[in-house]
């Protein structure tokens, strides 16, 4: 897109890639460039081709894929006609991969050090032995990890999820490319490990002057990052500039969409979603692919795909009204939300309550003595890490549970019984729980209507119009056409997955609605029309909420309370206003400072 | 959405005041078939040697059901001398009491249809419910069903059917039913498999939490779930049991004479086979292309339950 420059590592030119068979085209008319030393942020959602472009500048293709048109040149190597030994030579050496899951990515069956070495040894880094053993130091010394002989003898199995990713980055650094792509590096693990590892990925592309892709879902990881972002939607470029352009005026209506439906963590700015989901491969219409869910189309949209302009050659937009969006869009005028004024009063309900609860997992105890409280019309927010034990507390109190617990779980003042089993069904249906992922909480082989038939027929006794009726109001309250009601859910979105879970638990009219991770499986703009959602519900019908989530910049959006956990213990609890402006307790600050989020000057 | 001209923009609209968004059915998503052995029995078709199979099953079936309407004699006629060689009465020559052979092959198909079908139906349905209760209740029951599975399968299938009947005399029930008990631990084993498999997701636990009988989230949340590998088992079992039929009348516990019955023929004339081969090798090709039929059906059924959209090259 932009004029060529003296210090271009990268260029990408009209990169199209297609499904084999089919000619389906994942990727198509992708052109960019990386400079000397840069770090360009390709951002899209799941599905938008980002992860297949990122591979295809070492010339690879996953089974079924294939590059169809357009040229890669790194330094002075056209790498897509490069042959079998000199494309051997070029990745690991003038670029580098880094996987999104290390534990994967690195061979189970060798010592980390034999593998580390193996890169060098593969490139003849050096001079000789004694050369690549020093490198092999160095290396380990770059990422932070001990280069002691113990250490380079142990196997991937034996590191954290957070090391392996490390020694994978290690890896990626050791011949000194020229440009390394790192494939959401960090999705896989927790806040604060994904912190030290973005700072080590920083600090080392400044410290060699390397450049590097960095592809990721989350546009707060590449803010602190990236020099430049670019983004996709539904396999096309639609938007690249300098951050400090993208995040402030941005050209392009999605891009507009997509900040305003990130979690803010310490701003007042409420959050929402994008209505739709992003087509997959072989559902893009013709022209511009975000035409339906976009507030800005014109007739011209969906029959034409708009060409590449901008403002420079340095900010690139393809949207026919482009100059409009830049002048004109509102800036998402401070919607702001209500702000929870005290703790559980006293005239509220308190509806469910773990005293003293212990509970196990086989014969690991994973929860000590917790308390918690939740009131009528209260959203509690349930925060920790993986392994911290929130979602044990969780299935707990949802009776789902499998092991053994000491302590008690009361609902309005009556304990309750550790399974589902042994409750009564009124008990069932007052506590209701949607699972983490939507696409294994509905059974496959169902349709809509015989999914959200089960609560109904279980907890109350309908004629056939009066359930009928029923499910058109829970699906209506989740925003859903009736019309889905003879689908089965592989016809649907994640994000319409999600929305029919919600539907089957209100179906059920609950006192305590449980959420466990409900957006964790889902894109960005998704996740903002969940919890919008949510939050809505539990406004309107007053439902006692307990959210759990691995993310502090969630809860602010939905949640009057919040619950830190960490090791089975819940380390503070208060309002989520003054937890998060003024955290107590060291563990809280400390997943504050690591939590990932935009820059200040955007905040739109 | 906004009309008019395509060049000139229209005038801004402002957020929130478009018509809602159409309905974005017009490019739906990808969706498997309605029930998912419908759609591994239509990926299957797909393959070559799926509809070979079927082919082969399909005119040997025609064979076994409506042979007996033409064939020349009956089959307990005498045509000729016995172990006579194939002539323009007799096409296929003649067995070691002078009865047709081609007569006696059009009847004696049937049995093993029959009873390979029965005894493959009743191993499912046994091994099906002990694999479901096994792999959901896991712990004690788990273990006493399974352990008590391995009994049976520790004896060779032939010999487990031979002790019974050699006890309760040659009744076909017993034939069938010992059978599909021989197949039963198999079964369970792959059924339990799969179950353990599903019961850790969560539509399992969200039906278990809202309180639905074991026994419902067994037939309306597992099974449906696992009607593929089922769908191929049933067929891999079949090629067993015709075998195991077949051969429990070639050893004599199956069917007696003077019933017509490609096992039993094989037996009762192997003493000349370097004489009249025909009386043998008839009834063996026909064994041979039965068993290899159902296996063909079953592979291709495998392979489309895997993913697999080609005959050859396995991944």
């Amino acid at each position: 897109m932009s004029e060529p420059r003296a210090d271009i590592v990268l260029s990408v030119t009209d990169l199209r890639i297609v499904l084999d068979p089919s000619g389906i085209d994942i990727d198509d008319d992708v052109s960019f460039a990386i400079h000397q030393g840069e770090v360009l942020g390709l951002v899209g959602e799941s599905a938008s081709g980002k992860t297949t472009a990122a591979t295809s500048l070492l010339a690879y293709q996953r089974r079924g894929a294939k590059i169809s048109e357009g040229r890669v040149d790194i330094a002075d190597t056209e790498v897509l006609s490069a042959s079998r030994s000199a494309l051997r030579r070029v990745r690991g050496g003038l670029i580098s991969y880094v996987p999104q899951d290390a534990s994967a990515a690195l061979n189970p069956a060798l010592r980390i050090g034999d593998q580390l070495m193996e890169i060098l040894n593969e490139h003849a880094f050096g001079a000789g032995g004694a050369e690549r053993a020093t490198r092999l130091k160095q290396m380990m010394d770059e990422v932070l990890l001990p280069n002691d002989r113990a250490f380079l003898r142990r196997y991937p199995h034996q590191l954290s999820g957070g090391q392996q990713q490390r020694v994978a980055i290690a890896m990626a650094f050791a011949n000194r490319p020229k440009l390394i792509v790192l494939d959401e590096p960090t999705t896989a693990l927790d806040v604060t490990t994904q912190a030290h590892v973005l700072d080590t990925v920083r600090d080392l592309t400044r410290l060699y002057g390397v450049s590097a892709l960095y592809v990721t879902h989350d546009l707060a990881v590449v803010a602190c990052l990236a020099d430049r972002i670019a983004v996709m939607y539904a396999g096309r470029l639609v938007e690249i500039g300098p951050k400090e352009d993208l995040f402030v005026g941005a050209f392009h209506p999605y891009t507009r969409r997509l900040l305003a439906a990130i979690p803010d963590i310490t701003g007042e700015r409420a959050l929402h979603g994008i209505p739709g989901w992003a087509p997959r491969p072989g559902q893009r219409v013709a022209g511009c692919a975000f035409t339906p869910r976009c507030d800005w189309r014109v007739d011209k949209c969906a029959s034409d795909f708009p060409p590449a302009e901008g403002s420079d050659d340095d900010h690139q937009v393809r949207c026919w009204r482009w100059q409009e969006v830049r002048d004109k869009a509102p800036v998402a005028e401070g919607q702001l939300r209500v702000r929870a004024e005290a703790l559980c009063k006293t005239d509220e309900k308190t509806v469910v309550s773990v005293r003293d609860v212990t509970a196990f997992y086989q014969s690991k105890e994973i929860l000590h003595g917790v308390d918690a409280t939740l009131c009528q019309h209260r959203c509690l927010a349930l925060v920790g890490e993986s392994g911290s034990g929130k979602t044990t507390l969780a299935r707990c109190i949802a009776g789902l549970h499998q092991f053994k617990i000491t302590g008690t779980v009361e609902f309005q003042g009556k304990a309750l019984a550790r399974e589902s089993r042994g409750r009564s069904r009124d008990e069932r249906q007052a506590i209701q729980y949607i699972f983490q992922s939507p696409y294994s909480s509905l059974n496959p082989r169902k349709t809509i209507r015989q999914l959200l038939a089960q609560p109904i027929d279980i907890f109350f006794k309908l004629d056939r119009d009066g359930r009928e009726e029923r499910m058109v109001r829970v699906l209506d309250q989740v925003a859903l056409d009736a019309s889905l009601l003879n689908r089965y859910p592989e016809q649907l979105s994640g994000g319409e997955r999600q929305r029919i879970a919600i539907a089957r638990a209100l179906a059920a009219e609950p006192t305590v609605l449980i959420c466990d991770e409900v957006t964790s499986w889902l894109d960005v703009s998704v996740q903002a029309a969940i919890i919008e959602l949510l939050a809505q519900l539990q406004r309107e019908t007053g439902v006692a909420m307990l959210f759990v989530t691995h993310n502090l910049a969630l809860i602010r959006s939905v949640a009057q309370e919040v619950a830190v956990m960490s090791e089975g213990r819940i380390v503070e609890l208060g309002l989520v206003d003054a937890v998060l402006e003024d955290p107590q307790a060291d563990y809280t600050k400390l997943l504050l400072a690591d939590t990932p989020t935009l820059p200040a000057e955007c905040r739109i | 959405m906004s009309s008019g001209g395509d060049a000139s923009l229209d005038p801004l609209q402002p957020l929130g005041t478009l018509e809602p968004l159409e309905p974005l059915e017009a490019v739906p998503l990808v969706a498997r078939g309605r029930r998912e052995w419908v759609q591994t029995i239509s990926d299957a078709w797909h393959l070559r040697r799926t509809k070979i199979g079927f082919v082969m099953f399909i005119v040997l079936l025609a064979i076994a059901l409506f042979g007996r309407f033409v064939a020349p004699y009956s089959p307990t006629e005498f045509v000729g001398p016995p172990f006579s060689l194939p002539a323009s009465a007799y096409w296929l020559g003649t067995d070691f009491l002078g009865r047709d052979v081609l007569t006696r092959v059009l009847y004696g198909g049937l049995t093993v249809f029959v009873l390979g079908i029965a005894a493959t139906v009743i191993g499912i349905v046994l091994g099906v419910s002990l694999g479901l209760i096994s792999g959901y209740a896991r712990r004690w029951l788990d273990e006493s069903i399974m352990r008590m599975l391995d009994v049976v399968l520790a004896f060779p299938s032939i010999v487990l059917a031979m002790l019974f009947v050699s006890i309760l005399g040659p009744r076909l029930w017993l034939i069938v039913l010992m059978v599909g008990i021989s197949h039963m631990p198999r079964i369970a084993r792959v059924t339990r498999a799969a179950t353990v498999e599903l019961a850790a997701r969560d539509f399992v636990r969200a039906a278990a939490a809202l309180g639905v009988p074991r026994r419902k989230i067994l037939f309306y949340e597992v099974l449906p779930n696992i009607s593929s590998p089922l769908l191929v088992e049933f067929g891999l079992r079949l090629t067993y049991s015709i075998i195991m039929i077949a051969a429990l009348s070639f050893i004599g516990f199956g069917m007696q004479p003077p019933s017509a019955d490609w096992g039993l023929m094989i037996n009762e004339n192997r003493i000349a086979i370097t004489i009249q081969p025909w009386a043998v090798v008839a009834p063996v090709l026909l064994i041979a292309a039965l068993t290899i039929s159902t296996n063909l059906i079953a592979d291709g059924l495998a392979r489309a339950m895997m993913g697999i959209d080609r005959d050859t090259a396995v991944t």
